[in-house]
């Protein structure tokens, strides 16, 4: 049975010291759910694996959870800094963190070379850029750059859609979510809708991932706020400008976390906080269907 | 930010970076260059602006009517193969060079400040044909030389500084400050003070700058925003997210 809770999924996969790669999607579909939950099971030392992560990394840096960073930028796209990632490389506070810079082409190439199973990939981005110098997966020589795998234990994906067994279905750009589905040991699917097989395999060119790399379904919905999901939640813009004031300060920051995630039990919970209606998507556009027929 | 959708030519497939560089591409697409071409990292193509307003790349109207909705390393693809002819970046730091900072300010070992990061900003530094940056101009963050450099510009200045390192695209080609517009000579290298914005003064652009900035022979006044812009502007950031200081 891959269909859990949230805290069932976290609880099972996500074991302290795991790389996790997450909102991979970039800005629409970023699990915060999961991520809360990591922060309320008191998950300690983990690597987290993006390229943006828009303000999901900061929280779980600010609440003490993560030992690395490898991503390309981390921060809260319609604010700017991440104040919790910079009290930690500054102070030290939480917890030191050790950063592996990439920018967002080079995080893609390096998820693909785990994908694909080789140890490295070449690619003339990052030629002339002092990332080079700071991250230890990172070479150069010969006119090229060498971008060595990463390979995270677990990928955390929120989608659309998704039936019992695994099969999802996301629309609208995907950033480097294949890739990372595809680099990671196992995948975990959080998903707005749980549909029946005959919706997902009506359709076998939307679903994400194979299902053998799924481990667990979490029926989740509005886990991804306050980031979009098309088709039913626009992005909570003043949810972002507010964390970004609150958490200017670690007492700040600490308050944000007693409200949003320890004085929740679980998402749903979350959600009785927020008035859902500003932001819910009401006016459809669904595409037309693809014929898949064969006799 | 007319000034920077004017960089933006016809016909250019241009790769919007974060925040104001979306608003710049609807304003472009709706006075001088009705056929540019966006390209989204996040994996979209657009040709029409977004219908509603765009807090991200990644927000729902910015996916509704896309060309193409894709993953990003189909649109690196693009960029890597030198088809994006415009690329826009936004910094906290830049020097005379064009090299620009968004990773570490001081030691980068033990930071005074941790910036966000690339993101894709190295990506297009490197790849796309040319590209421009947005920048409030104060001279912390105008400086002789960047500290970290994350998107390399020309280097340490030296001519063919680029081809040697084996960059693949052409460089910067201005950097648009809150007080004017520093340009680059088309064979790269230092910028200069080609225009400052009405009611500001060379001297005082000059005195903003971390560097000794040389004037163009003739420093021109920034042509003000014309009321197709402005009305670009006013349709695409109605409640001035993006146009009004931030407290």
């Amino acid at each position: 049975m891959k269909l859990m809770s949230m805290a069932q999924a976290i609880e099972r996969f996500v074991p302290d010291g795991a790389s996790v790669a997450m909102g991979v999607a970039l800005e629409p579909l970023i699990p915060f759910a999961a991520g809360h939950e990591m922060i309320r099971q008191g998950r300690r030392d983990l690597d987290l694996v993006g390229p943006i992560s828009d303000a999901l990394f900061d929280q779980l840096i600010g609440a003490g959870c993560v030992r690395r960073i490898t991503a390309a930028w981390v921060g809260n796209v319609s604010e700017g800094l991440g104040h919790c990632y910079r009290r930690a490389c500054e102070l030290g506070v939480p917890r030191a963190l050790e950063v592996h810079d990439h920018s967002n082409f080079s995080i893609s190439l390096a998820l693909w070379a785990a994908a694909w199973n080789v140890p490295s990939l070449p690619t003339r981005t990052l030629l002339g850029s002092d990332i080079l110098r700071m991250n230890p997966d990172l070479s150069s020589g010969d006119g090229l750059v060498d971008v060595r795998a990463v390979r995270p234990d677990v990928a955390i994906v929120h989608v659309q859609r998704a039936d019992e067994l695994g099969r999802a279905h996301a629309w609208g750009p995907l950033g480097i979510t294949e890739e990372a589905g595809l680099a990671a040991e196992r995948v975990i699917i959080t998903c707005e809708e749980l549909v029946d097989p005959e919706v997902t395999l009506s359709d076998p060119n939307r679903v994400v991932f194979p299902e053998t790399k799924v481990v667990a379904v979490v029926h989740e919905p509005g886990g991804a706020h306050p980031s979009p999901v098309q088709g039913h939640f626009k992005r909570d813009h003043a949810f972002y400008r507010e964390y970004g004031v609150q958490s200017r300060s670690a007492d700040g920051f600490e308050a944000w976390l007693r409200k949003w995630v320890h004085g929740v039990r679980d998402r749903a919970d979350y959600l009785k906080l927020i008035e859902l209606d500003p932001i819910r998507i009401t006016q459809h556009r669904p595409s037309a269907p693809a014929d898949f027929g064969f006799e | 930010m007319a000034v920077a959708s004017r960089e933006i030519r016809d016909g250019d497939l241009v790769f919007v970076g974060m925040r104001l560089p979306v608003l710049a591409y609807a304003v472009a697409r709706n006075a001088h260059a009705p056929t540019a071409r966006g390209l989204f990292e996040v994996g979209l193509m657009r040709d029409q602006p977004a219908a509603a307003f765009l807090g991200t790349m990644g927000d729902p109207p910015n996916v509704a009517g896309a060309l193409w909705a894709t993953r990003m390393s189909n649109a690196m693809a693009l960029m890597a193969q030198g088809r994006v002819d415009l690329g826009f970046i936004g910094g906290a730091e830049v020097d005379r060079f064009g090299n620009l900072n968004t990773s570490y300010v001081g030691d980068p070992h033990k930071p005074k400040v941790k910036l966000p990061g690339s993101g894709g900003g190295a990506d297009i530094a490197i790849l796309s044909r040319r590209w421009v940056t947005l920048m409030s101009h104060e001279r912390r963050r105008l400086v002789e030389r960047v500290s970290f450099v994350t998107s390399p510009g020309y280097g340490d200045g030296s001519p063919g500084w680029r081809t040697r390192n084996g960059l693949l695209g052409g460089g910067p080609t201005a950097i648009i400050t809150t007080l004017g517009v520093l340009r680059f000579p088309e064979d790269g290298g230092e910028a200069y003070l080609e225009s400052v914005h009405p009611g500001h003064t060379v001297d005082e652009v000059r005195g903003e700058t971390g560097w000794d900035l040389k004037p163009a022979p003739t420093v021109k006044e920034t042509a003000p925003p014309t009321g197709t812009e402005l009305a670009a502007i006013r349709r695409f950031d109605p409640e001035g997210f993006w146009t009004v200081t931030k407290a």
